[in-house]
């Protein structure tokens, strides 16, 4: 006899559980009681109907993608894995998805299939490729008898009557629908005339609309080789089609205004262009025109005698000035001449005698200052202003 | 024979790369700080390419719609007549 311990017990319960392929991808619909909402942003409820309950926990890490807040009362379906919560020795459902029961399992498919394909990539806005600005022709791919094409070829045939429409029907719902959708996108890139493909219908219930989330349809649009814009018709809820589409279109007209560029309004863009292009250029000339216009009337270009008659002007002005200056300069010169002349003239003692003094020299030239060098009957000579004095000495005082 | 591979440029080139250009020239044009030669150069072109995108615009309008279908696996093309899709509705 074998004894388990309660931890091997639990341990062995829980290995069972893990390894049931049932239990690890479970549906489970039932009504929500006891709803918690932790800080932690984990969510605890159980989840019941009339005959059993069962704990269930949604981590943050899934709820936070909840678009409702779950109340009491609830009647979901719960979408996860049930496994054993050792501590409490309890099994419990681990939700992964949640959706209101109503919209249904189809949600909770759309839910996870969304999950999947933008894991791989799928829907990232760098895979979109650009819409043609004008496609030679159109793909339409849609029911031949709904509103939609209707539309379609009503709005693109008023914006541009000239882009080829080429129409590809395929039922937009039913079993049969995304077999064909798939099979129009690849024959159109097999065809190889369209440079822009319109995929969709009218609008309708999630169920109507479903051939638009179904994978192959999804992924032929995501692998198109022609760039593809969706058009299914509704507002605010988004197909799976409409992320793996290169545009999406809220409805067919609009898919149509979309892909067909109006002609007029494209025909005047450009004249507007050609014509913006012509004042440009105009503006150009007018402004190298007034450059070289502010050449030629600049002064030197314009009166170019004056410009000599400038020069010669200075040089006369400047020939009066050495003028000036060497007058100036001689009278200055003269003037102090005259000055050093007379005080020359001051200084000459000849001009002295001029005034009655005389000079008085010994007959050898002596100039006579001192009376006790001269003797009694000593002869001298009195220069005068005029003429000469020989007198003799009759005699002497000294001082 | 520069001017021979212009032009050849230019008559290869799809609608969106004319357009493309043209808008380029414009704005080009618009800063006018090219010299005047290239200025005209650039505008000969620009006229050039503008008058290709109306004729473009044109063009387009002599294609035909069609249906197109598969039978046994073939790909088969009808003329597509709205007046009969109207009715249809």
């Amino acid at each position: 006899m074998q004894i388990f311990s309660i931890g091997d017990l639990t341990r062995y319960i829980k290995h069972i559980l893990d390894r049931d392929r049932t239990l690890n991808s479970i549906y489970v619909r039932g009504e929500i009681s006891n709803f918690k909402r932790h800080y932690s942003g984990h969510c605890y409820f159980t989840l019941k109907d009339s005959d059993a309950t069962i704990k269930t926990v949604m981590f943050r890490s899934r709820s936070q993608f909840l678009k409702y807040e779950p109340r009491d009362g609830m009647k979901v379906v719960v979408g996860g894995t049930v496994t054993v919560f050792e501590r409490d020795g309890q099994y419990q459902l681990y939700a992964d998805h949640m959706v209101p029961e109503g919209v249904g399992e189809l949600s909770l498919a759309y839910e996870q299939l969304k999950e999947k394909l933008t894991a791989e990539g799928l829907f990232e806005e760098m895979r979109k490729r650009p819409i043609p600005v004008l496609p030679r022709a159109v793909g339409i791919i849609t029911s031949p008898t709904g509103a939609a094409v209707r539309d379609i070829i009503t709005v693109a045939k008023r914006r541009h009557p000239g882009i080829a429409l080429i129409l590809f029907p395929v039922q937009v719902q039913g079993g049969e629908a995304p077999g064909q959708i798939v099979d129009a996108l690849q024959s159109f890139t097999a065809y190889g005339q369209a440079d822009v493909l319109i995929v969709g219908r009218g609008g309708g219930s999630l169920e109507e609309l479903w051939a638009f989330n179904d994978e192959r349809v999804v992924r032929a649009i995501a692998a198109s080789q022609i760039p593809v814009v969706s058009a299914v018709g509704h507002e605010t809820d988004f197909t799976l089609a409409d992320f793996a589409a290169d545009r999406r279109a809220a409805t067919p007209s609009q898919a149509a205004e979309i892909v067909v560029p109006d002609i007029h309004e494209l025909s005047r863009y450009i004249r507007t262009l050609e014509n913006l292009m012509g004042t440009h250029m105009q503006a150009i000339v007018k402004e190298k025109r007034r450059r070289v216009m502010e050449c030629r009337q600049s002064a030197a270009l314009q009166r170019p005698m004056n410009l000599l008659a400038d020069k010669q002007q200075q040089a006369d002005l400047l020939r009066q000035r050495l003028i000036q200056t060497m007058e100036q300069q001689l009278t200055a010169k003269k003037h102090s001449f005259s000055i050093q002349a007379e005080k020359l003239a001051m200084l000459n003692p000849l001009a002295v005698l001029a005034r009655g003094y005389s000079i008085t020299r010994t007959s050898e030239g002596q100039i006579v200052c001192d009376a006790s060098q001269i003797s009694n009957e000593q002869e001298l000579e009195i220069l005068l202003a005029q003429g000469v004095l020989y007198a003799r000495v009759c005699s002497t005082k000294e001082a | 024979m520069t001017v021979d591979t212009k032009g050849n440029d230019n008559n290869d080139v799809c609608f969106e790369e004319a357009l493309g250009k043209l808008e380029v020239i414009v704005k080009l044009l618009e800063k006018g700080e090219l010299k005047l030669e290239d200025s005209l150069d650039k505008f000969a072109q620009g006229v050039a390419l503008s008058q290709l995108c109306l004729a473009k615009l044109t063009v387009a309008e002599k294609q035909i719609d069609k249906i197109l279908q598969k039978e046994q696996g073939i790909l088969v093309e009808k003329p597509l007549l709205f007046t009969e899709e109207k009715s249809k509705c």
